[in-house]
């Protein structure tokens, strides 16, 4: 096994991320066809393209939950399609937050926030709690403690599966289209929980509509468009003077 | 003729007819012979108060052990039954299909003398005992399709929400999926129950001890003793103690459960 650099020991050689050759078929469906793509420690990737164009595949090959069909995906120097790796101590440092929030509903918030803390990092039940009610304070929400899920408006849902994928103290955090499932109005208060993570140097990649998001908070944007990375850049590069003819295409439809 | 007439018509016949049966039966029934072979008072009075202390405790409790066996075991083939491990799923499965498609009286006959004879061993708890082992057999088979159902019913995204904080598959099952499969199928797990509590009745095949009686084992040796099928009627009636609460719950359940969505 590759020895895993930690980002407080300054290894900043080693990628957060990264992707090589990465292909993922569904059946004879190719969704992926030979990615490379990176993200170093601090940066924010936002990874924008048309519906279909295999963008929420890439993210969710980075912690595993769809199977590479082929390629190398590295996490922190690890490679997590080695049947060796420690699948689920890796994904504890891969926080991951999803369109539909897929919070546990049977579950109060605060032990939403603390279930995987006690089961996956054995924390005791005082200091899960701590590091919860810390968390619920960050995304504005620490009054919520003991509702349900069900009780909260989606944003809020969603900013409490922010809160818990924090809770397990992740080097990274995945973004799976945040947004898309919310109200327009709900869309702001999430956005701006994720602005102030990135203010605070967390590695985030981000498959996102939001435009304006990507433009103001994105260190780099990749489109993927077919199932390959097409263009990749500075935000305003990308977005505000595309090379490609399918970028272009793209952006004149969303913005 | 007009379409109401008509319509008007078929009522008066539907209800003609049905006031003419109801006439029939109650004019042509020996109601005094119906009073004394069913609901003669001194025969009632006698099977008090073991008909209740003996046999409707036993009901209850052999209920309640075929319920808790049966929901261990048809937890675990639920789970043989979506394992990755192909011979788990060959082996829930057939047990499933072979239980399910078996008489439950015969199985229970079959655990009560076969069992014995062809292993040397003997369940606790006598023929009771053995029977009722057939009894959480059957009902293992019908619980474990239940909760393979509502485990399947459980959204794919919680077991992805759980795995990616970093929860292995046990832990995610235990504290994520089946917290919210049982709630799915309480209904039908109480509705299982109902079933069981009426499914104790077959133990008789396996011949009771006196003092291991259930309700009709009990009703029917009263039956047999006084010649007199009162028993019957009073037994039936404690059946109905026992179950209209239960179906009264699961109808309850259910409206709560469709509020809930």
């Amino acid at each position: 096994m590759i020895p895993v650099a930690h980002p407080a020991t300054g290894a900043a050689a080693v990628p957060a991320i990264e992707i090589r050759e990465l292909h993922k078929s569904f059946g004879s469906n190719e969704v992926l066809k030979g990615i490379d793509f990176h993200v170093d420690q601090g940066e924010v990737v936002c990874v924008i393209g048309p519906s279909g164009s295999g963008k929420s595949t890439l993210l969710r090959c980075v912690n595993r939950l769809e199977e590479p069909t082929s390629g190398t995906v590295m996490v922190e120097g690890v490679d997590i399609t080695d049947s060796e790796t420690d699948l689920d101590g890796v994904r504890t440092r891969i926080g991951m937050v999803f369109q539909q929030f897929n919070l546990f509903p049977h579950l109060t918030v605060l032990r939403n926030l603390t279930l995987a803390q006690q089961r996956a990092k054995k924390r005791g039940k005082a200091e899960a709690t701590e590091i919860a009610r810390r968390n619920l304070e960050k995304v504005g929400l620490a009054e919520k403690a003991d509702a349900f899920p069900a009780q909260l408006s989606g944003g809020q849902q969603q900013r409490v599966a922010i809160a818990r994928a924090l809770s397990m103290d992740p080097d990274m955090m995945l973004f799976d289209e945040p947004t898309s499932a919310l109200d327009p109005e709900l869309v702001g208060d999430v956005l701006e929980v994720m602005k102030q993570l990135a203010r605070e140097g967390m590695t985030m990649m981000v498959v996102t509509h939001e435009m304006g998001f990507a433009r103001e908070v994105g260190d780099r944007v990749v489109f993927m468009d077919g199932g390959v990375v097409v263009e990749q850049g500075k935000p305003e590069d990308v977005l505000g003077d595309p090379q490609h003819e399918r970028t272009r295409l793209f952006l004149s439809k969303v913005l | 003729m007009k379409r109401s007439t008509r319509r008007r018509l078929i009522q008066g016949v539907l209800y003609a007819v049905f006031a003419a049966v109801v006439l029939f039966i109650i004019l042509s029934a020996d109601w005094g012979r119906i009073q004394s072979n069913f609901l003669d008072p001194e025969v009632a009075a006698a099977a008090f108060p073991e008909i209740v202390t003996i046999a409707a405790k036993n009901t209850i409790v052999y209920t309640a052990i075929a319920f808790v066996g049966g929901m261990l075991l048809g937890l675990l083939l639920a789970l043989m039954k979506l394992s990755p491990v192909l011979p788990y799923r060959w082996l829930a499965t057939g047990y499933i299909e072979l239980f399910r498609g078996l008489p439950a009286l015969l199985v229970i006959f079959g655990f009560a003398y076969a069992v014995p004879i062809a292993f040397g061993w003997r369940p606790p708890g006598g023929n009771a005992g053995a029977g009722l082992i057939g009894l959480i057999v059957v009902s293992a088979a019908y619980i474990a399709e239940t909760i393979r159902a509502g485990i399947e019913a459980v959204p794919k995204g919680q077991v992805e929400a759980a795995r990616s904080l970093g929860m292995n598959p046990a832990w995610t099952m235990l504290t994520v999926v089946l917290p919210q499969a049982f709630r799915i199928i309480t209904p039908p797990l109480t509705n299982e129950l109902v079933i069981l509590i009426k499914d104790t009745s077959l133990l008789f095949i396996a011949g009771m001890a006196i003092g291991d009686r259930e309700l009709t084992t009990f009703a029917r040796d009263a039956l047999t003793s006084q010649a007199n099928a009162t028993p019957l009627v009073v037994a039936a009636l404690l059946y109905l103690v026992i179950t209209l609460p239960l179906t009264q719950l699961v109808a309850k359940l259910e409206r709560h459960n469709k509020r809930g969505r």
